[in-house]
């Protein structure tokens, strides 16, 4: 017989015999899964990610039974959502707000991570993982903003998918590919909706999935950034750890409550939020001829589009510069000769397709696209640019923390700069902006060793309350 | 510092208190969330407006003949029956299933329930979709055009072959289970119909 011994009976006894990995599952994540009990503030964003996850996934499917996706009905069954569907006001506002406050709830989900060092070892992949979900939550809303096909929504993914036509040799081919049509058009909105409605929430989903075992597997990090599972007890669980149920599980629903009285109170008083949730311009059904005065990407996205237009021509110079420099630093800091050279090589390599001076230079405003995407994809290199001997701020020398606020500073001012109108004390602004960015995360390998860390404790540090 | 490596029962009363209006709460909680998706599957308000009642000129058909409507998206019958043809339903009667439209699978309005299910023995209103499985019966046919039918006159549905009488009751022995429905309808003048709307304001 195949089934399986069970301390269970009756209905549940049953159940197990036949799926022990229920239960199994059950204890390894939740009652048996052992989580540090000094968690505060910063780790309530991890659960709220997932239930701003399920709002967006369940209000979508609604949608998607009154939505028209097609050129000529997009814009009016929004609106038809709005006005005659019975609750359709609700469940749009819902799907509206949840964006923005995925990203919200993201974003400082991350800057936990920064805080207190979640991505170093043995958690890089945790963070890796986090990454491509990031990646794919951007590419999400960049092809679900297209829906609505509004003037905004129009612009918005034509200057986007432009950007693809500035790749070297098969730019403007890719582009086509990618639109499926010459310009952003039906064609384009019907590709997008199948990548929006299935594609990538399936990918998200199993990558949220990934995230959590990875995260498991390891156990979770905490402010101190000590590992609890040095100090264990005689059954082997850590000293400084508490069952996630129903410690967590209850401490998240009160988490959960004060999060939706926010949201509540953004969806039923403010959902447009100034312009910033839901953009004016994107009221104006997309009209292909006539562009609108004032682009700018949804608020979540001005970061990066402030550094994709700060790079013009004078600026190559300096990223040129920038590069050979940085090269120069890698020769002198390695010590594997192949390693200096080839730091120093490729260095040089891409100075030479970077400088205007040079005649195989490639556009600037190639050179923009390929920076805003660095600016997201450097967040993977974090656990190797970190080299400090301590985990968490807590126990770094001040200045460190110091500079991470730096980082949110020049993070905040280029996402300000992102929504405004392009002018001579913006791109100033967006340049130097841009070269703090990339310091922060380039230079942390050396940063991060100076000063002296404070002395880490042995043990959490917790008032019991 | 020991830990404990089972959760703790809700072995006091205070905390059994806590759990048990904290589900409550959420519960309710849950629910009201839910209630704008259930409700957003209902219909619109376009959909709303298009099922509106429709005012019908029956003084158009001439006797003897059908006419077909359009209310909610369904065929509506208008048949100005001639004195031949309310004959025909009297003889009728003794073949029919349901003679007296007690049936509630689809409810004959009270103002119908007679033998000759209308308002106005002149014109029959109904619904033409046959209550078997939905396709549009064909008729008026006279006695003896359809085999079926056999010497009644009335209408037959090609799908599945049921017979219905110029009252639009079914024959016995039919597929179908039930007389034609009778939508709600009433006399604006005695020209004018309004279908949907029976309401005696």
């Amino acid at each position: 017989m195949a089934l399986h011994k069970t301390q269970y009976t009756g209905l549940a006894g049953w159940f197990d015999a036949r799926m022990p990995t229920m239960m199994v599952e059950y204890r390894k994540h939740l009652s048996e899964y052992y989580a540090p009990k000094n968690l505060n503030f910063w780790y309530i964003f991890g659960s709220l990610s997932i239930v701003v996850l399920v709002i967006q996934i369940v209000t979508g499917i609604f949608l998607t039974m009154h939505y028209k996706p097609d050129a000529r009905y997009a814009f009016e069954s929004v609106e038809y959502i709005m006005r005659d569907v019975p609750g359709g006001w609700f469940i749009r506002y819902l799907h509206s707000t949840g964006a923005s406050a995925f990203f919200v709830v993201v974003y400082l989900h991350m800057f936990r991570g920064l805080l207190y060092g979640s991505y170093r070892k043995p958690r890089e992949l945790v963070w890796i993982f986090g990454c491509l979900i990031f990646l794919m939550l951007m590419a999400e809303a960049f092809f679900g903003y297209l829906l609505p096909w509004g003037q905004m929504s129009f612009w918005g993914a034509q200057v986007i998918v432009n950007l693809f036509a500035a790749v070297p040799l098969i730019g403007p081919d890719l582009a086509v590919f990618i639109r499926g049509d010459f310009v952003v058009s039906d064609a384009t909105l019907n590709r997008f909706f199948a990548l929006h409605v299935i594609a990538i929430p399936l990918v998200l989903l199993v990558l949220v999935v990934l995230h959590l075992l990875a995260l498991h597997d390891v156990g979770s990090n905490n402010p101190d950034g000590i590992e609890i599972k040095d100090k264990v007890d005689a059954q082997g669980q850590p000293l400084d750890g508490i069952p996630f149920h129903p410690y967590y599980t209850v401490h998240d629903i009160y988490g959960l409550g004060v999060f939706l009285m926010i949201f509540f109170a953004v969806l039923f008083f403010a959902p447009e939020m100034g312009g910033y949730f839901l953009e004016w311009n994107n009221f104006i059904p997309a009209d292909p001829l006539a562009t609108p005065a004032h682009i700018a990407p949804v608020w979540y996205f001005t970061p990066y589009y402030s550094i994709l237009r700060a790079v013009t021509t004078e600026f190559m110079w300096v990223l040129g510069a920038g590069v050979i420099a940085y090269g120069v630093l890698l020769y002198f800091a390695l010590r594997a000769p192949r390693a200096r050279y080839l730091g120093l090589g490729l260095a040089l390599a891409l100075a030479l397709v970077m400088l205007p001076a040079s005649p195989l230079a490639l556009e600037p405003k190639f050179w923009g696209v390929a920076a805003m995407g660095a600016s997201v994809v450097i967040f993977f290199g974090l656990p190797w640019f970190d080299q400090s001997p301590v985990r968490s701020m807590r126990y770094r020398p001040k200045w460190h923390f110091w500079l991470l606020i730096a980082f949110v500073v020049v993070f905040l001012v280029l996402g300000y700069f992102g929504t405004q109108l392009p002018s001579p004390a913006n791109t100033i602004a967006s340049q130097t902006g841009t070269m703090l960015y990339f310091a922060f995360f380039l230079l942390m390998p050396w940063w991060s060793r100076m000063g002296t860390p404070r002395p880490v404790p042995d043990r959490v540090t917790f008032e019991p309350h | 510092m020991a830990n404990e490596s089972t959760a703790p029962e809700p072995d006091n009363a205070d905390r059994r208190a806590a759990i048990a209006v904290t589900a409550a709460l959420g519960g309710a909680g849950v629910v009201a969330a839910a209630v704008p998706f259930v409700v957003s599957l209902t219909p619109s308000e376009s959909a709303r407006a298009a099922g509106a009642p429709v005012q019908i000129d029956v003084g158009a058909v001439a006797p003897g003949e059908m006419r077909t409507f359009e209310w909610r998206g369904k065929p509506v019958w208008v048949l100005r029956r001639t004195p031949e043809m309310i004959a025909a339903v009297k003889q009728a009667t003794a073949g029919v299933a349901d003679p007296d439209s007690v049936r509630t699978a689809f409810p004959t309005p009270a103002y119908a329930r007679n033998p000759l299910r209308s308002i106005k023995p002149e014109f029959f209103v109904a619904v033409g979709i046959c209550t078997h499985l939905g396709c549009s019966p064909v008729g008026p046919l006279a006695a003896g055009a359809n085999p079926v039918l056999g010497e009644h006159a009335g209408f037959f549905c090609p799908c599945h072959g049921s017979a219905f009488d110029l009252a639009g009751r079914v024959f016995r022995g039919m597929p179908a289970p039930d007389n034609l429905e009778v939508p709600p309808h009433k006399y604006l003048s005695d020209t004018v119909v309004l279908v949907g709307d029976d309401s005696k304001a």
